[in-house]
């Protein structure tokens, strides 16, 4: 893994989040099992996996949204907080985008943007702004920050929830399927705002069923059904040559039309 | 109906005492009913079951009862508790579970998204409370706290058997000094009631109306 996806020429660097041997049981059922991998800085590794495989539930796990039963996951050389203002500092540090967006429903485009800035940096209201707004133009919504939520499209919407989270200056950036709600016509304009973000070197883990954007932007591609990994390789491998037979099965029911 | 306008001075006197009562419960249970809420959705377990045991006692406890603990058991051990602040202070330990239950049931009526959202930009439990869930939940919950002031309204009367010089109590004595017109001292005594609860209901309509057109 000495360099990225064509064109980045962003080198990968050292491990950034390392899960050991994580678990994880709903009840009866074992969601996740023994999950164990590397992410390093720089690197973009894509989730893919039939639905109720884990895979929304490990990227949740990530910034314990979700909580594990045993194992380890450490970001940047800490270990995830069991809760409280240790938890609250790190997951600062760690970006995430829903895939029902979940911005601030009383709050205006640009507020959504500079709350997390102002309340949890404590970063001064005019300075909060300025970048808040450098942000939104960078997501192409600068021009909708005093609208609310609701008066935005799904795909702006999403920018928008890119746009708050990258605000934090996030270490990493979990994008949990972010283009899954979204009307067909909508998802490109997120994904290009997605491409842009790998090239430029984010660290990102993105759950997706958008295999042209695993194609493209991803630097790994990590395969789960049934709460394991199965395949963890690059974009190229899995798709032409992928070696579980659920791998196999999973690809021909998806790339087959 | 002389009976009443003879006697105005003490009912007007008991109309206060009972707006008195009224407006201090208020002002002590309100913040005390959203603190039990905030606990009970809580991270922390304990806090969560702290206030989950106090609300369902106290709610499933007749008010009655909580008045004689704190006028009579109180005062007996203290000695010093006087009928007005017992009184307050039942009405505020009861009447906040009330207010509590009737905020979280807001609380819960937001996404849980909102919350997550908040919590993954690093917020507080505190700050994702207070800057994102209580903001959407205050619409919702405004009626339904409407009601719970109207039900302590009619609940403050409980404090006229304990010597609180209220409506009630008012009623009570005019109507013992005027054999001939019981009748029309408890329509009297009424007609000051609904003149705080009917109000209230009407205002809890209208905003309810709002929030519904708003969504």
């Amino acid at each position: 893994m000495a360099d990225r996806a064509p064109g980045t020429g962003v080198a990968v660097g050292e491990p950034l989040v390392v899960v050991s041997n994580v678990n994880k049981h709903y009840g009866e059922l074992h969601v996740l099992k023994n999950i164990t991998t590397t992410i390093n800085r720089g690197e973009v590794v894509v989730v893919i996996g039939p639905s109720g495989s884990g895979k929304s539930t490990f990227c949740r796990a990530l910034n314990r949204l979700e909580t594990i039963d045993d194992g380890t996951i450490v970001i940047d050389g800490k270990e995830l907080p069991k809760e409280g203002k240790g938890l609250a500092k790190l997951r600062a540090d760690v970006g995430m985008v829903f895939q029902s967006f979940n911005l601030f429903a009383h709050k205006s485009i640009l507020e959504n943007v500079t709350l997390g800035p102002m309340k949890v940096r404590k970063v001064p209201a005019a300075e909060a702004k300025k970048r808040a707004m450098e942000l939104l133009d960078r997501v192409g919504v600068g021009n909708q920050a005093s609208k609310s939520p609701a008066q935005l499209s799904g795909g702006q919407q999403q920018r928008v929830a890119i746009a708050r989270a990258l605000a934090m200056d996030p270490k990493v950036m979990l994008l949990d399927e972010p283009t899954s709600a979204l009307d067909p016509e909508m998802i490109n304009e997120v994904l290009d705002v997605m491409i842009q973000l790998a090239k430029d070197g984010m660290t990102m883990v993105v759950v997706t069923h958008e295999m042209g954007f695993a194609r493209k932007a991803a630097d790994r591609v990590l395969f789960m059904s049934d709460g394991e990994i199965l395949e963890d390789t690059t974009p190229a491998e899995f798709f032409d040559n992928p070696r579980s037979e659920r791998a196999k099965d999973f690809l021909s029911k998806i790339l087959s039309h | 109906m002389n009976v009443i306008f003879d006697n105005l001075d003490i009912f007007l006197r008991g109309f206060g005492g009972t707006l008195t009562l009224l407006g201090l419960t208020t002002l002590f249970a309100l913040p005390f009913g959203l603190l039990l809420a905030a606990m009970r959705v809580s991270p922390v377990a304990s806090l969560r079951a702290t206030s989950t045991v106090y609300v369902e006692v106290l709610r499933n406890t007749p008010l009655l009862l909580v008045f004689t603990f704190f006028s009579v058991i109180i005062t007996y051990i203290s000695g010093a508790l006087p009928f007005q602040v017992a009184a307050v202070l039942a009405l505020t330990i009861y009447t906040a579970p009330f207010f509590a239950e009737a905020i979280r049931s807001g609380i819960n009526g937001v996404p849980v998204g909102q919350a997550e959202a908040a919590r993954s930009i690093g917020m507080t439990f505190g700050q994702t409370l207070g800057l994102v869930i209580l903001p959407q939940a205050v619409r919702s919950v405004v009626p339904p706290l409407i009601n719970v002031i109207i039900a302590l309204t009619k609940n403050t009367s409980v404090a006229g058997a304990f010597f609180i010089f209220e409506l009630f109590n008012v009623g009570r004595e005019v109507a013992n000094a005027n054999g001939n017109a019981v009748i029309a001292v408890f329509l009297g005594v009424a007609f000051f009631y609904l003149i705080i609860t009917v109000p209230l209901g009407q205002l809890a309509d209208h905003i309810e109306r709002r929030v519904v057109v708003r969504r």
